[in-house]
């Protein structure tokens, strides 16, 4: 709490959030993200052990991201832990070793690229509450106050916040209800498999919580009439790949 | 457009008299004539909608002035929407709108009525020696709130009120928040209790008779219906079946076992609480083959396979009862057996041990060995206390004996023990290389006031803390066991073989006429030649 405010003046955020705790075995890492003004640009994340002192992470590579989807298991605790290699993927070891380096993966590359999925996979917002400029930059949308209870039980009415595909996919038909300024990311409608967002009403109607059984872990919070939304991570950092068999 | 220099075109415009349109506006009057044309163009109505710019720009104006919003050049086309679209609300309907009852006021009713002091308590305000220990919830969230875990206040508070509410309704001894499983449409919030000794074993007994009896109905009519049979022999039946299901494990009585505790469930503090009804081995042996998600409906249907014996209300009951087996913990030497000799597995009694010193925090957290589980591990069988299963059938099924010789020659089970009672959880297996527990101290900076916190890493969202004298243990989840490789459910089992065909149960086909006749022909010649040979030799012997 304290910390975070020193983040932002250091590293000339415009925002500054707490994103999430992952849990490892000896240890846990508590990451926060900065933005820019741009709320579309890639975020700068930072993790750290205890709070105080934290880290920048390098932007994850598509690399990154093939590797660590093969590591299986709870993160350690460790940012310097490393992986073998060679037992998940023999060919980037080889390309490795080629390169002088050792065939390992490290537990920070790791946790950079696990963030990065469970972002993209499923950090979402109320739909209206960004809008997009015709020049292409997305900001908050000062004018959004909040969804109503009946748009809050719905599944449409929340977008997944990374660069839409299954936009375009879409019939003209409802093409021609969607209005460009709010309606330019994906909705949580058409996620497989279906029924991965469990929504809940909590204390009567106040609170609409909405948790992803995907990544077992992922909170989303909004009230209803308000401004007030946002998601936090709090798990062990694993996919959840039985879901389709606990459906 | 600061001050024009001299030499750059349009100097001097900007003085009074000199605007560029000055040619066009000559005299006063002609621009008033010009303002009433431009006012008047302003007020035209537009042929689509109705209104006009001049209305629209004032309301504008004035919804700007009223609400004065920061940056309001930036949000401009948004207000001017936003009052294009209250032109359209009628003030008047002709409708009086329905008064919706939220669910907001519903449930604020309910978590009303849980303050809401019963009139008849003010007469029983003196101790009962037997008043049930109302566990303190907002005690324990403290120190779960230390480690990071647990609900809000609020919640707690509304559990601690219906906690109370149930205590005041059934006849119970002991009571404990056991902790909060989530689901998918609503959650569940789960309440350990132990009744009074004979309360609750009274339904069980009816419940049981009432199986007996319509087991010896059936009984009855098993006999009457082979009495029936045995004068229809003479009519050809079909094989009956020699298969009989293995014998089903009977579950442990309540009060031992996995049904030491008896759980209540709620979905949100303030509603009815509702009654867990035991597990039974063959759910637990189940529930550990399926991993599903829970609905929030306790009688919902479990669709799973193997199929699972009962609705969603038992699988919770058997998540419950295997996760209780699991991580239920207490600082070693807390508890100690009864009689120190019954260490094998029928020592269930354990009881506080007074002469106990708790462990400085720091060791708590250092060495797994200074907490024991306090709960039988659950075995294969999905009893806590092994049980022998062709024993039992014995009793029952006398008439049958010479099959059962048979089939107990075949399946003789092994008798499967568990590890003893109070075991110290640095024995608990790990799974690859992840240890089956996490101890952490609450916090670095104050240690005086730490606490140690355990977390497992077999049961995601099991925790347990421990200060001094004072530790517990609670679950906040999804109800699911941890594994490091994917859920495989279990495959369907193979097709059973069909009987090998062989000359024994082949059809053959039937001979022809052709067949016959040439056959009879054979025979007879056979025959013939028999006889002739016959005669030869009793003519050889003259």
């Amino acid at each position: 709490g304290a910390s975070l405010p020193l983040l932002q003046r250091d590293y000339r955020f415009e925002r500054v959030w707490f994103w999430g705790c992952i849990q490892g075995l000896r240890g846990a890492y508590y990451i926060a993200e900065g933005l820019g003004p741009n709320r579309a640009a890639p975020r700068s994340r930072l993790y750290s052990l205890n709070c105080l002192d934290w880290s920048l992470l390098t932007p994850a590579s598509k690399e990154m991201l093939a590797l660590a989807e093969k590591l299986n298991g709870r993160f350690q605790g460790d940012p310097s832990f490393e992986y073998n290699l060679a037992e998940i993927n023999a060919e980037a070891a080889a390309r490795l070793i080629e390169g002088g380096k050792e065939p390992v993966i490290k537990e920070e590359a790791r946790l950079i690229a696990t963030i990065e999925q469970i972002d993209r996979a499923v950090g979402i917002v109320p739909r209206g509450a960004f809008v997009k400029t015709p020049l292409g930059s997305v900001h908050e949308n000062r004018h959004f106050e909040g969804l109503s209870l009946l748009e809050a039980k719905k599944l449409s009415s929340y977008f997944h916040f990374t660069e839409p595909v299954n936009l375009k996919n879409k019939t003209l038909l409802e093409k021609a209800d969607l209005d460009p300024s709010t309606d330019f990311l994906d909705s949580l409608e058409h996620d497989i498999p279906r029924g991965s967002w469990s929504i809940q009403l909590e204390k009567g109607g106040t609170v609409v919580v909405l948790r992803s059984l995907l990544w077992l872990g992922l909170t989303f919070y909004h009230v209803p009439m308000t401004k007030q939304f946002g998601y936090v991570y709090f798990g062990t950092g694993e996919k959840n790949l039985d879901l389709p068999f606990m459906l | 457009h600061g001050p024009y220099q001299p030499h750059e075109p349009g100097y001097g415009l900007d003085q009074p008299g000199y605007s560029p349109y000055e040619d066009e506006v000559p005299d006063p009057q002609a621009r008033m004539l010009a303002i009433k044309n431009a006012k008047a163009y302003l007020l035209k109505t537009s042929t689509r909608s109705g209104l006009n710019l001049y209305d629209h720009f004032a309301n504008m104006l004035t919804k700007i002035l009223d609400e004065q919003p920061e940056n309001t050049v930036d949000i401009i086309e948004d207000i001017s929407k936003d009052v294009k679209w209250a032109q359209f609300r009628k003030k008047m309907d002709t409708l009086r709108d329905e008064h919706l009852i939220l669910p907001i006021f519903e449930a604020a009713e309910k978590c009303k009525a849980l303050f809401v002091k019963e009139g008849g308590e003010e007469e029983h305000e003196e101790l009962d020696e037997e008043m049930p220990s109302l566990p303190n919830v907002m005690e324990t969230a403290f120190y779960f709130e230390q480690a990071g875990i647990g609900l809000n206040k609020d919640e707690s508070y509304y559990i601690f009120l219906s906690l109370k509410n149930l205590i005041n309704v059934q006849p119970i001894q002991t009571c404990r928040f056991w902790g909060k499983i989530l689901g998918l449409e609503m959650n569940y919030i789960i309440a350990e209790v132990q009744l009074h000794e004979g309360e609750g074993e009274e339904e069980e007994e009816t419940a049981e008779e009432e199986v007996e009896t319509v087991a010896e109905e059936e009984k009855e009519m098993g006999e009457a219906e082979e009495e029936e049979g045995e004068e229809k022999e003479k009519e050809a039946e079909p094989p009956k079946s020699t298969y009989k299901p293995p014998p089903e494990i009977p579950r442990e009585e309540n009060g031992t076992g996995t049904n030491k505790y008896i759980y209540f469930v709620c979905n949100e503090p303030g509603k009815p609480w509702v009654k867990l009804p035991p597990v039974t081995p063959a759910q637990i042996v189940c529930a550990r083959k399926i991993k599903k998600f829970f609905t929030g409906r306790l009688d919902a249907p479990i669709v799973s396979f193997p199929p699972f014996p009962g609705n969603e209300a038992n699988y919770l009951r058997a998540q419950i009862a295997r996760i209780s087996a699991g991580t239920h913990v207490s600082p070693t030497g807390f508890y100690q057996f009864a009689n120190e000799d019954e260490e094998e597995e029928d020592g269930d009694a354990y009881e506080e041990n007074p002469e106990f010193e708790p462990p400085p925090v720091a060791e708590m957290v250092e060495s797994l060995a200074t907490w024991a589980h306090h709960v039988k591990g659950i075995l294969k069988q999905g009893r806590c206390v092994w049980i022998n299963p062709s024993q039992k059938s014995e009793e029952n099924e006398e008439e049958d004996e010479e099959e059962e010789d048979k089939e107990e020659e075949g399946e003789e089970q092994e008798e499967e023990r568990g590890l003893p009672l109070l075991t110290l959880i640095s024995e608990d297996e790990g799974m690859k290389n992840i240890p089956a527990w996490t101890a952490q101290a609450s916090t670095n900076l104050i240690p005086q006031y730490s606490v140690a916190i355990l977390q497992s890493n077999r049961w995601p969202g099991a925790y347990a803390f421990a200060s001094g004298r004072k530790f517990d243990y609670i679950y906040f989840g999804w109800g699911h066991k941890y594994s490091p490789e994917s859920h495989t459910p279990a495959l369907p089992p193979p097709a059973q073989a069909e009987y090998s065909s062989g000359p024994g149960i082949t059809e053959t086909v039937d001979p022809t006429v052709e067949e016959e006749i040439a056959f009879k022909i054979a025979q007879e010649e056979a025959l013939a030649g028999e006889e002739e040979e016959g005669e030869e030799e009793e003519a050889e012997d003259d």
